[in-house]
Protein backbone atom coordinates (compact mmCIF):
# COMPACT_ATOMS: atom_id res chain seq x y z
CA UNK A 1 0.00 0.00 0.00
CA UNK A 2 1.34 3.21 -0.87
CA UNK A 3 0.26 6.43 1.03
CA UNK A 4 1.31 9.54 -0.96
CA UNK A 5 1.08 12.98 0.69
CA UNK A 6 -0.37 16.51 -0.24
CA UNK A 7 2.47 18.72 -0.60
CA UNK A 8 0.70 21.44 -0.30
CA UNK A 9 -0.81 20.55 3.14
CA UNK A 10 1.50 23.02 5.09
CA UNK A 11 0.51 25.75 1.92
CA UNK A 12 -3.34 24.94 2.56
CA UNK A 13 -3.41 25.32 6.63
CA UNK A 14 -1.53 28.54 6.25
CA UNK A 15 -3.99 29.38 3.90
CA UNK A 16 -6.85 29.50 6.30
CA UNK A 17 -6.11 33.39 7.09
CA UNK A 18 -7.67 33.44 3.36
CA UNK A 19 -10.75 31.26 4.54
CA UNK A 20 -11.19 33.53 7.14
CA UNK A 21 -11.68 36.60 5.03
CA UNK A 22 -13.66 34.87 2.76
CA UNK A 23 -16.32 34.65 5.95
CA UNK A 24 -16.21 37.88 6.42
CA UNK A 25 -16.35 38.91 3.22
CA UNK A 26 -19.87 36.47 3.00
CA UNK A 27 -21.42 38.41 6.71
CA UNK A 28 -20.67 41.22 4.90
CA UNK A 29 -22.48 40.34 1.89
CA UNK A 30 -25.02 39.18 3.55
CA UNK A 31 -25.19 42.31 6.18
CA UNK A 32 -25.63 44.69 2.99
CA UNK A 33 -27.99 42.93 1.37
CA UNK A 34 -30.61 40.94 2.47
CA UNK A 35 -30.73 40.83 6.14
CA UNK A 36 -33.29 42.38 8.26
CA UNK A 37 -32.58 44.50 11.43
CA UNK A 38 -31.57 41.41 13.46
CA UNK A 39 -29.35 39.84 11.07
CA UNK A 40 -27.40 42.99 10.55
CA UNK A 41 -26.89 43.19 13.92
CA UNK A 42 -25.14 40.22 15.02
CA UNK A 43 -23.52 40.17 11.50
CA UNK A 44 -22.53 43.42 12.24
CA UNK A 45 -20.89 41.81 15.84
CA UNK A 46 -19.62 39.35 14.19
CA UNK A 47 -17.66 41.29 11.67
CA UNK A 48 -15.50 42.91 14.01
CA UNK A 49 -14.98 40.28 16.11
CA UNK A 50 -12.34 37.78 14.46
CA UNK A 51 -10.52 41.06 14.11
CA UNK A 52 -10.26 41.26 17.26
CA UNK A 53 -8.94 38.17 18.19
CA UNK A 54 -7.49 37.00 14.66
CA UNK A 55 -3.69 36.38 14.12
CA UNK A 56 -3.52 40.03 12.89
CA UNK A 57 -5.01 41.56 15.67
CA UNK A 58 -3.52 43.02 18.58
CA UNK A 59 -2.57 40.05 20.51
CA UNK A 60 -1.20 38.02 17.86
CA UNK A 61 2.39 39.92 19.01
CA UNK A 62 2.65 37.73 22.26
CA UNK A 63 3.31 34.24 21.26
CA UNK A 64 2.07 30.86 23.49
CA UNK A 65 5.14 29.75 25.80
CA UNK A 66 7.08 26.95 24.06
CA UNK A 67 6.17 23.15 25.56
CA UNK A 68 8.02 23.14 29.04
CA UNK A 69 8.29 26.70 29.50
CA UNK A 70 7.15 27.15 33.24
CA UNK A 71 3.68 28.88 33.23
CA UNK A 72 1.86 30.45 36.16
CA UNK A 73 -1.55 28.92 37.60
CA UNK A 74 -3.89 29.80 40.26
CA UNK A 75 -4.91 26.05 42.34
CA UNK A 76 -8.65 25.64 42.14
CA UNK A 77 -10.93 22.97 44.30
CA UNK A 78 -10.41 20.12 41.71
CA UNK A 79 -8.38 17.78 43.21
CA UNK A 80 -8.12 14.12 43.75
CA UNK A 81 -7.65 12.03 46.98
CA UNK A 82 -5.05 9.72 45.50
CA UNK A 83 -1.95 10.93 44.83
CA UNK A 84 -0.92 12.53 41.87
CA UNK A 85 0.91 10.51 39.22
CA UNK A 86 4.40 11.11 38.22
CA UNK A 87 5.21 13.54 35.97
CA UNK A 88 7.70 11.43 34.24
CA UNK A 89 4.71 8.69 33.84
CA UNK A 90 2.05 11.39 32.02
CA UNK A 91 4.92 12.80 29.70
CA UNK A 92 6.00 9.41 28.98
CA UNK A 93 3.04 6.58 28.48
CA UNK A 94 1.33 8.57 25.90
CA UNK A 95 -1.67 7.11 23.26
CA UNK A 96 -1.14 9.97 21.01
CA UNK A 97 -1.43 7.58 17.50
CA UNK A 98 -0.33 9.59 14.78
CA UNK A 99 2.98 9.41 16.32
CA UNK A 100 2.67 5.79 16.40
CA UNK A 101 0.41 3.34 18.66
CA UNK A 102 2.94 2.65 21.49
CA UNK A 103 2.73 4.38 24.26
CA UNK A 104 6.35 5.37 24.05
CA UNK A 105 6.24 6.54 20.52
CA UNK A 106 4.75 10.03 21.40
CA UNK A 107 7.11 11.06 23.55
CA UNK A 108 9.82 9.56 21.06
CA UNK A 109 8.77 11.42 18.11
CA UNK A 110 6.54 14.25 18.90
CA UNK A 111 9.48 16.15 18.80
CA UNK A 112 9.32 17.02 15.15
CA UNK A 113 5.78 18.34 15.71
CA UNK A 114 5.87 22.38 15.22
CA UNK A 115 3.60 24.24 17.50
CA UNK A 116 4.62 27.80 16.56
CA UNK A 117 3.15 29.34 15.29
CA UNK A 118 -0.10 27.89 15.74
CA UNK A 119 -3.52 28.85 14.44
CA UNK A 120 -7.06 27.64 15.36
CA UNK A 121 -9.46 27.89 12.50
CA UNK A 122 -13.42 28.50 13.62
CA UNK A 123 -16.36 27.30 11.70
CA UNK A 124 -19.67 26.38 10.96
CA UNK A 125 -22.45 27.66 12.92
CA UNK A 126 -20.87 30.52 14.99
CA UNK A 127 -20.47 34.38 14.86
CA UNK A 128 -17.02 34.72 15.27
CA UNK A 129 -15.68 32.45 12.34
CA UNK A 130 -12.11 32.83 11.63
CA UNK A 131 -8.42 31.98 12.36
CA UNK A 132 -7.36 32.43 16.07
CA UNK A 133 -3.74 31.84 17.52
CA UNK A 134 -3.75 30.04 21.74
CA UNK A 135 -3.55 33.73 23.25
CA UNK A 136 -6.57 34.61 21.35
CA UNK A 137 -8.72 31.79 22.92
CA UNK A 138 -6.70 31.14 25.91
CA UNK A 139 -5.66 34.30 28.54
CA UNK A 140 -2.35 33.34 30.07
CA UNK A 141 -2.63 35.35 33.20
CA UNK A 142 -5.99 33.51 33.95
CA UNK A 143 -4.48 30.07 34.18
CA UNK A 144 -6.01 27.50 36.58
CA UNK A 145 -4.54 24.50 37.64
CA UNK A 146 -7.17 21.44 37.86
CA UNK A 147 -6.18 18.27 39.44
CA UNK A 148 -8.59 15.53 37.73
CA UNK A 149 -8.16 11.75 37.26
CA UNK A 150 -7.45 10.63 33.69
CA UNK A 151 -9.18 7.82 32.52
CA UNK A 152 -8.57 5.81 29.74
CA UNK A 153 -10.58 3.61 27.61
CA UNK A 154 -8.29 0.93 27.44
CA UNK A 155 -8.52 0.64 31.36
CA UNK A 156 -6.04 2.56 33.24
CA UNK A 157 -6.45 5.73 34.64
CA UNK A 158 -3.71 8.66 36.29
CA UNK A 159 -3.95 12.28 38.00
CA UNK A 160 -2.96 15.01 36.38
CA UNK A 161 -2.25 18.27 36.93
CA UNK A 162 -3.54 20.27 34.24
CA UNK A 163 -3.44 23.94 33.49
CA UNK A 164 -5.40 26.06 31.40
CA UNK A 165 -8.58 27.71 30.95
CA UNK A 166 -12.79 26.52 31.12
CA UNK A 167 -13.86 25.47 27.54
CA UNK A 168 -16.62 26.88 28.47
CA UNK A 169 -15.22 30.56 28.26
CA UNK A 170 -13.60 29.56 25.20
CA UNK A 171 -17.25 28.66 23.36
CA UNK A 172 -19.13 31.48 24.81
CA UNK A 173 -16.02 33.90 22.84
CA UNK A 174 -16.31 31.55 19.66
CA UNK A 175 -20.33 32.97 19.49
CA UNK A 176 -21.94 29.82 18.68
CA UNK A 177 -25.08 30.35 16.68
CA UNK A 178 -28.62 29.30 18.28
CA UNK A 179 -28.94 26.12 16.33
CA UNK A 180 -25.28 24.86 17.33
CA UNK A 181 -25.87 21.64 18.97
CA UNK A 182 -22.33 20.26 18.90
CA UNK A 183 -18.78 21.43 19.07
CA UNK A 184 -16.24 19.32 16.73
CA UNK A 185 -12.78 19.48 17.41
CA UNK A 186 -10.12 18.26 15.08
CA UNK A 187 -6.33 17.60 15.95
CA UNK A 188 -3.26 18.50 13.72
CA UNK A 189 -2.22 16.62 10.65
CA UNK A 190 0.93 16.55 9.08
CA UNK A 191 2.51 13.60 7.15
CA UNK A 192 6.26 14.80 7.47
CA UNK A 193 5.95 15.54 11.40
CA UNK A 194 4.10 12.57 12.55
CA UNK A 195 5.46 9.21 11.57
CA UNK A 196 1.77 7.49 12.57
CA UNK A 197 0.22 8.60 10.41
CA UNK A 198 1.54 6.87 7.46
CA UNK A 199 -0.55 3.53 8.50
CA UNK A 200 -4.43 3.75 8.34
CA UNK A 201 -4.59 3.46 12.50
CA UNK A 202 -7.84 5.08 12.16
CA UNK A 203 -9.31 7.64 9.28
CA UNK A 204 -6.91 10.84 10.51
CA UNK A 205 -7.21 13.66 11.13
CA UNK A 206 -8.38 12.93 14.46
CA UNK A 207 -11.73 14.12 15.29
CA UNK A 208 -13.98 14.50 18.70
CA UNK A 209 -16.74 16.38 19.84
CA UNK A 210 -18.99 16.91 22.50
CA UNK A 211 -22.51 18.19 22.96
CA UNK A 212 -22.95 21.59 23.51
CA UNK A 213 -23.74 21.47 26.93
CA UNK A 214 -21.37 19.30 27.78
CA UNK A 215 -18.57 21.29 26.46
CA UNK A 216 -19.86 24.28 28.79
CA UNK A 217 -19.78 22.19 32.01
CA UNK A 218 -17.74 23.78 34.52
CA UNK A 219 -15.65 20.17 34.30
CA UNK A 220 -14.91 20.89 30.54
CA UNK A 221 -11.30 21.66 30.17
CA UNK A 222 -8.94 23.60 27.27
CA UNK A 223 -5.39 22.68 29.12
CA UNK A 224 -2.56 24.48 27.70
CA UNK A 225 -0.30 22.87 30.15
CA UNK A 226 0.92 19.83 32.82
CA UNK A 227 2.54 20.38 35.80
CA UNK A 228 3.25 23.94 35.92
CA UNK A 229 4.86 23.86 32.13
CA UNK A 230 3.55 24.28 28.66
CA UNK A 231 2.00 21.23 27.31
CA UNK A 232 4.43 18.85 25.92
CA UNK A 233 4.19 17.93 22.43
CA UNK A 234 3.23 14.07 23.14
CA UNK A 235 0.08 15.62 25.41
CA UNK A 236 -1.20 17.59 23.14
CA UNK A 237 0.67 20.73 22.59
CA UNK A 238 -0.28 23.48 22.17
CA UNK A 239 -3.73 23.22 23.52
CA UNK A 240 -5.78 20.08 24.29
CA UNK A 241 -9.80 19.61 25.49
CA UNK A 242 -10.12 17.79 29.13
CA UNK A 243 -12.91 16.15 29.75
CA UNK A 244 -12.48 14.25 33.01
CA UNK A 245 -15.80 12.01 33.27
CA UNK A 246 -15.49 10.71 29.96
CA UNK A 247 -12.52 7.95 28.69
CA UNK A 248 -9.39 10.14 27.62
CA UNK A 249 -9.96 9.88 24.24
CA UNK A 250 -12.85 12.12 24.42
CA UNK A 251 -10.24 15.11 25.37
CA UNK A 252 -8.47 16.05 21.44
CA UNK A 253 -5.34 17.05 21.33
CA UNK A 254 -3.09 19.44 19.58
CA UNK A 255 -6.34 21.61 18.11
CA UNK A 256 -6.25 23.12 14.29
CA UNK A 257 -10.20 23.47 13.79
CA UNK A 258 -13.05 24.19 16.25
CA UNK A 259 -16.62 24.13 14.51
CA UNK A 260 -20.35 24.09 15.28
CA UNK A 261 -22.71 21.77 14.24
CA UNK A 262 -26.21 21.05 14.68
CA UNK A 263 -25.37 17.21 13.85
CA UNK A 264 -23.41 14.81 16.28
CA UNK A 265 -19.87 14.68 14.98
CA UNK A 266 -18.40 11.56 13.60
CA UNK A 267 -15.91 10.77 15.87
CA UNK A 268 -12.40 9.20 14.88
CA UNK A 269 -12.87 5.88 17.08
CA UNK A 270 -16.82 6.10 16.41
CA UNK A 271 -15.98 5.51 12.71
CA UNK A 272 -13.02 3.10 13.28
CA UNK A 273 -15.44 1.10 15.43
CA UNK A 274 -19.22 2.10 16.52
CA UNK A 275 -20.00 -1.26 18.65
CA UNK A 276 -16.54 -0.01 20.83
CA UNK A 277 -16.48 3.35 21.36
CA UNK A 278 -19.65 5.63 21.28
CA UNK A 279 -20.04 9.64 20.77
CA UNK A 280 -20.42 9.96 24.13
CA UNK A 281 -18.14 7.47 26.03
CA UNK A 282 -18.51 8.36 29.45
CA UNK A 283 -16.88 6.87 31.98
CA UNK A 284 -19.18 3.75 33.28
CA UNK A 285 -18.36 1.02 35.49
CA UNK A 286 -21.09 -0.83 34.76
CA UNK A 287 -20.96 -0.53 30.90
CA UNK A 288 -18.29 -3.11 29.47
CA UNK A 289 -16.23 -2.36 26.28
CA UNK A 290 -17.04 -5.44 24.07
CA UNK A 291 -13.60 -6.70 24.65
CA UNK A 292 -12.73 -6.02 28.06
CA UNK A 293 -14.27 -4.97 31.95
CA UNK A 294 -14.76 -1.37 32.52
CA UNK A 295 -15.73 -2.48 35.90
CA UNK A 296 -11.92 -1.94 37.61
CA UNK A 297 -8.57 0.08 36.07
CA UNK A 298 -4.99 -0.32 36.56
CA UNK A 299 -3.13 2.71 38.28
CA UNK A 300 -0.27 4.18 36.20
CA UNK A 301 2.80 5.44 37.56
CA UNK A 302 3.04 3.72 40.62
CA UNK A 303 6.41 1.18 42.34
CA UNK A 304 5.87 -2.54 41.41
CA UNK A 305 2.75 -4.24 39.61
CA UNK A 306 0.26 -1.82 38.89
CA UNK A 307 -2.17 -1.51 41.56
CA UNK A 308 -5.87 -2.06 40.35
CA UNK A 309 -8.78 0.25 41.62
CA UNK A 310 -12.78 0.01 41.00
CA UNK A 311 -13.90 2.49 38.67
CA UNK A 312 -16.10 5.66 39.36
CA UNK A 313 -19.80 6.42 37.72
CA UNK A 314 -18.94 9.35 35.79
CA UNK A 315 -14.72 8.79 36.57
CA UNK A 316 -15.98 10.29 39.89
CA UNK A 317 -17.58 13.17 38.62
CA UNK A 318 -21.31 12.55 38.92
CA UNK A 319 -22.33 15.07 41.20
CA UNK A 320 -21.13 17.77 38.02
CA UNK A 321 -22.27 16.05 35.27
CA UNK A 322 -25.21 12.87 35.57
CA UNK A 323 -28.22 15.57 34.81
CA UNK A 324 -26.35 15.86 31.31
CA UNK A 325 -27.72 12.33 30.90
CA UNK A 326 -31.21 12.62 32.91
CA UNK A 327 -33.65 10.12 30.77
CA UNK A 328 -31.07 8.92 28.92
CA UNK A 329 -30.28 4.90 28.72
CA UNK A 330 -26.46 4.92 29.23
CA UNK A 331 -26.03 1.40 28.09
CA UNK A 332 -27.56 2.27 24.33
CA UNK A 333 -25.80 5.84 23.92
CA UNK A 334 -22.67 4.47 25.74
CA UNK B 1 24.04 -42.32 35.58
CA UNK B 2 20.24 -41.74 35.08
CA UNK B 3 20.55 -38.08 35.98
CA UNK B 4 23.65 -37.94 33.66
CA UNK B 5 21.88 -39.22 30.57
CA UNK B 6 18.83 -36.69 31.55
CA UNK B 7 20.90 -33.95 31.91
CA UNK B 8 22.71 -34.60 28.30
CA UNK B 9 18.84 -35.51 26.80
CA UNK B 10 17.80 -31.70 27.90
CA UNK B 11 21.59 -29.94 26.82
CA UNK B 12 21.61 -32.35 23.75
CA UNK B 13 24.46 -34.27 22.27
CA UNK B 14 24.33 -32.01 19.07
CA UNK B 15 25.88 -28.49 19.53
CA UNK B 16 22.40 -26.73 18.05
CA UNK B 17 20.58 -28.16 21.06
CA UNK B 18 22.23 -25.68 23.80
CA UNK B 19 22.54 -22.97 21.52
CA UNK B 20 18.62 -22.89 20.85
CA UNK B 21 17.94 -23.77 24.43
CA UNK B 22 20.18 -20.78 25.60
CA UNK B 23 18.36 -18.59 22.49
CA UNK B 24 14.81 -19.94 23.72
CA UNK B 25 15.50 -18.68 27.57
CA UNK B 26 16.38 -15.26 26.76
CA UNK B 27 13.02 -13.81 26.26
CA UNK B 28 12.31 -15.49 30.03
CA UNK B 29 15.19 -14.32 31.52
CA UNK B 30 14.70 -10.92 30.38
CA UNK B 31 11.02 -10.45 31.63
CA UNK B 32 12.41 -12.29 35.09
CA UNK B 33 15.30 -10.12 34.89
CA UNK B 34 12.98 -6.77 34.73
CA UNK B 35 10.80 -7.93 37.60
CA UNK B 36 13.33 -9.05 39.47
CA UNK B 37 14.70 -5.16 38.70
CA UNK B 38 11.01 -3.65 39.41
CA UNK B 39 9.98 -5.30 42.54
CA UNK B 40 13.52 -4.47 43.77
CA UNK B 41 12.58 -0.53 42.97
CA UNK B 42 15.20 -0.43 40.34
CA UNK B 43 14.98 0.90 37.28
CA UNK B 44 13.87 -1.10 34.94
CA UNK B 45 12.77 -1.57 31.23
CA UNK B 46 8.90 -1.94 31.17
CA UNK B 47 7.65 1.19 31.36
CA UNK B 48 4.76 2.68 33.16
CA UNK B 49 1.99 0.00 33.04
CA UNK B 50 5.01 -3.17 33.91
CA UNK B 51 1.85 -5.24 33.64
CA UNK B 52 0.78 -4.23 30.29
CA UNK B 53 4.23 -4.80 28.93
CA UNK B 54 4.28 -8.31 30.77
CA UNK B 55 1.40 -9.54 28.86
CA UNK B 56 2.34 -8.19 25.39
CA UNK B 57 5.79 -9.48 25.61
CA UNK B 58 5.11 -12.91 26.86
CA UNK B 59 2.08 -12.98 24.37
CA UNK B 60 4.38 -11.47 21.41
CA UNK B 61 7.30 -13.97 22.58
CA UNK B 62 4.74 -17.10 22.59
CA UNK B 63 3.70 -16.21 18.48
CA UNK B 64 7.10 -15.65 17.53
CA UNK B 65 8.00 -18.97 18.88
CA UNK B 66 5.37 -20.95 17.72
CA UNK B 67 6.31 -19.09 14.05
CA UNK B 68 9.65 -20.45 14.44
CA UNK B 69 8.78 -23.57 15.12
CA UNK B 70 6.46 -23.57 11.91
CA UNK B 71 9.87 -22.72 10.34
CA UNK B 72 11.78 -25.25 10.69
CA UNK B 73 10.20 -27.92 8.33
CA UNK B 74 10.59 -25.45 5.58
CA UNK B 75 13.98 -24.95 6.27
CA UNK B 76 14.64 -28.07 6.32
CA UNK B 77 12.86 -29.24 3.21
CA UNK B 78 14.50 -26.23 1.12
CA UNK B 79 18.39 -26.21 2.96
CA UNK B 80 18.01 -30.24 3.22
CA UNK B 81 20.02 -29.97 6.27
CA UNK B 82 18.29 -32.71 7.86
CA UNK B 83 19.64 -32.20 12.03
CA UNK B 84 17.72 -29.24 11.84
CA UNK B 85 14.73 -31.00 12.95
CA UNK B 86 16.62 -32.07 16.26
CA UNK B 87 15.32 -28.44 17.67
CA UNK B 88 11.60 -28.50 16.85
CA UNK B 89 10.66 -30.04 19.58
CA UNK B 90 12.56 -27.55 22.22
CA UNK B 91 11.50 -24.61 19.95
CA UNK B 92 7.54 -26.11 20.38
CA UNK B 93 7.80 -26.48 23.45
CA UNK B 94 8.76 -23.40 24.24
CA UNK B 95 5.98 -21.45 23.01
CA UNK B 96 3.78 -23.46 25.33
CA UNK B 97 5.77 -22.19 28.10
CA UNK B 98 5.76 -19.31 26.97
CA UNK B 99 1.92 -19.58 26.23
CA UNK B 100 1.49 -20.32 29.61
CA UNK B 101 3.11 -18.02 31.70
CA UNK B 102 1.17 -15.22 29.53
CA UNK B 103 -1.85 -16.95 30.79
CA UNK B 104 -0.75 -17.61 34.37
CA UNK B 105 0.31 -13.70 34.35
CA UNK B 106 -2.81 -12.75 33.48
CA UNK B 107 -4.83 -15.03 36.32
CA UNK B 108 -2.41 -13.21 38.60
CA UNK B 109 -2.15 -10.18 37.42
CA UNK B 110 -5.83 -9.16 36.52
CA UNK B 111 -8.10 -11.92 37.82
CA UNK B 112 -6.24 -12.27 40.91
CA UNK B 113 -6.28 -15.91 40.39
CA UNK B 114 -10.00 -15.99 40.21
CA UNK B 115 -10.14 -19.00 37.39
CA UNK B 116 -14.54 -17.95 37.44
CA UNK B 117 -13.15 -14.90 36.42
CA UNK B 118 -11.16 -15.83 33.78
CA UNK B 119 -13.48 -18.58 32.25
CA UNK B 120 -16.32 -14.96 32.17
CA UNK B 121 -13.65 -13.48 29.80
CA UNK B 122 -13.50 -16.69 27.81
CA UNK B 123 -17.04 -16.49 27.25
CA UNK B 124 -17.62 -13.05 26.84
CA UNK B 125 -14.71 -11.21 25.34
CA UNK B 126 -14.52 -12.98 21.72
CA UNK B 127 -10.07 -12.59 21.67
CA UNK B 128 -9.94 -13.97 24.58
CA UNK B 129 -12.16 -16.69 23.34
CA UNK B 130 -9.56 -17.10 20.39
CA UNK B 131 -6.46 -17.28 22.50
CA UNK B 132 -7.69 -19.76 25.05
CA UNK B 133 -8.91 -21.80 22.28
CA UNK B 134 -5.18 -21.64 20.93
CA UNK B 135 -4.11 -22.57 24.28
CA UNK B 136 -6.05 -25.20 24.61
CA UNK B 137 -5.07 -27.22 21.32
CA UNK B 138 -1.64 -26.56 22.06
CA UNK B 139 -1.94 -28.11 25.42
CA UNK B 140 -2.09 -32.17 23.68
CA UNK B 141 0.97 -30.90 21.56
CA UNK B 142 3.33 -30.70 24.54
CA UNK B 143 1.60 -33.42 26.22
CA UNK B 144 2.53 -35.99 23.46
CA UNK B 145 5.64 -34.06 22.79
CA UNK B 146 8.02 -36.94 24.02
CA UNK B 147 9.71 -40.20 22.34
CA UNK B 148 7.65 -42.53 24.92
CA UNK B 149 4.31 -40.46 23.34
CA UNK B 150 5.46 -40.76 19.75
CA UNK B 151 5.71 -44.73 20.17
CA UNK B 152 3.00 -45.38 22.08
CA UNK B 153 0.71 -43.85 19.98
CA UNK B 154 2.54 -44.34 16.56
CA UNK B 155 4.19 -42.32 14.14
CA UNK B 156 0.67 -41.57 12.20
CA UNK B 157 -1.34 -40.83 15.14
CA UNK B 158 1.09 -38.66 16.73
CA UNK B 159 1.70 -36.78 13.64
CA UNK B 160 -2.47 -36.38 13.39
CA UNK B 161 -2.46 -34.60 16.81
CA UNK B 162 0.55 -31.90 15.95
CA UNK B 163 -1.35 -31.01 12.84
CA UNK B 164 -3.57 -28.72 15.25
CA UNK B 165 -0.33 -26.51 15.18
CA UNK B 166 -2.06 -25.07 12.05
CA UNK B 167 -5.45 -24.19 13.79
CA UNK B 168 -3.84 -22.99 16.84
CA UNK B 169 -1.36 -20.59 15.34
CA UNK B 170 -4.62 -19.02 13.55
CA UNK B 171 -6.21 -18.63 16.29
CA UNK B 172 -3.15 -17.10 18.45
CA UNK B 173 -2.32 -14.67 15.77
CA UNK B 174 -6.76 -13.71 15.52
CA UNK B 175 -6.49 -13.54 19.37
CA UNK B 176 -4.00 -10.71 18.92
CA UNK B 177 -5.35 -9.14 15.99
CA UNK B 178 -8.87 -8.57 17.68
CA UNK B 179 -6.80 -7.19 21.01
CA UNK B 180 -5.34 -4.18 19.88
CA UNK B 181 -7.24 -0.89 19.04
CA UNK B 182 -7.68 0.39 15.41
CA UNK B 183 -5.38 -0.62 12.47
CA UNK B 184 -2.39 -1.93 13.79
CA UNK B 185 0.77 -3.38 11.92
CA UNK B 186 2.00 -5.77 14.34
CA UNK B 187 -0.73 -8.73 14.19
CA UNK B 188 -0.78 -8.21 10.44
CA UNK B 189 2.81 -9.10 10.17
CA UNK B 190 2.58 -12.31 12.51
CA UNK B 191 -0.23 -12.95 10.13
CA UNK B 192 1.27 -12.43 7.23
CA UNK B 193 3.95 -14.42 8.22
CA UNK B 194 1.65 -17.43 9.35
CA UNK B 195 0.35 -17.47 5.87
CA UNK B 196 3.38 -17.57 4.34
CA UNK B 197 4.57 -20.80 6.36
CA UNK B 198 0.99 -21.97 5.68
CA UNK B 199 1.30 -21.61 2.33
CA UNK B 200 4.15 -23.49 1.91
CA UNK B 201 2.35 -26.42 2.97
CA UNK B 202 -0.30 -26.17 0.39
CA UNK B 203 2.00 -26.09 -2.38
CA UNK B 204 4.26 -28.58 -0.89
CA UNK B 205 1.23 -31.05 -0.35
CA UNK B 206 -1.33 -29.84 -3.53
CA UNK B 207 1.91 -29.19 -5.79
CA UNK B 208 2.86 -32.70 -5.80
CA UNK B 209 -1.16 -33.99 -6.80
CA UNK B 210 -0.92 -31.19 -10.30
CA UNK B 211 2.04 -32.00 -11.15
CA UNK B 212 1.30 -36.00 -11.20
CA UNK B 213 -1.64 -35.18 -13.25
CA UNK B 214 -0.12 -32.88 -15.98
CA UNK B 215 2.37 -35.64 -16.58
CA UNK B 216 -0.07 -38.69 -16.83
CA UNK B 217 -2.39 -35.66 -19.37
Amino acid sequence: MKFTRNPRYQDLRNEVADEHAFFNRRQALRAAGVATAGIALTTGVACSEPQQGGPTGTSAGSAHPKPGAGIEASPTKWKVSDDTTPEDAVTGYCNFYEFGTQKTDPPRYADAMTVSPWSIAVTGMTDAPGTYTVNDLVDYDALEERIYRHRCVEAWSMVVPWVGVPLAGIIDKLKPTAEAKYVEFETYLNKDEMRGVRYPVIDWPYIEGLRLDEARNELSFMAVGVFGKAMPKQNGAPLRTVVPWKYGFKGCKSIVRISFTDKEPRTAWNKANANEYGFYSNVNPNVDHPRWSQASERIIGGRGFNPRRETDMFNGYEAQVAHLYEGMDLTKNF
Amino acid sequence: MAIHSRTLRIFGKHWMKPLTLIALLLPGAWIFGNWALMLAYLPHEMGFNPVEYTHRFLGDTAIRVLLVTLLVTPVRDITGWAPIILIRRRIGMAAFFYAALHILAYLWLDKMWSLAALWEDVLLRQYITFGMASFALLIPLALTSTNTAIRKLGRQTWQRIHYLIYPLAILAVLHHYFMVKGFQIEPLVHGGILAVLLLWRVVKWVGPVFTKKSATA
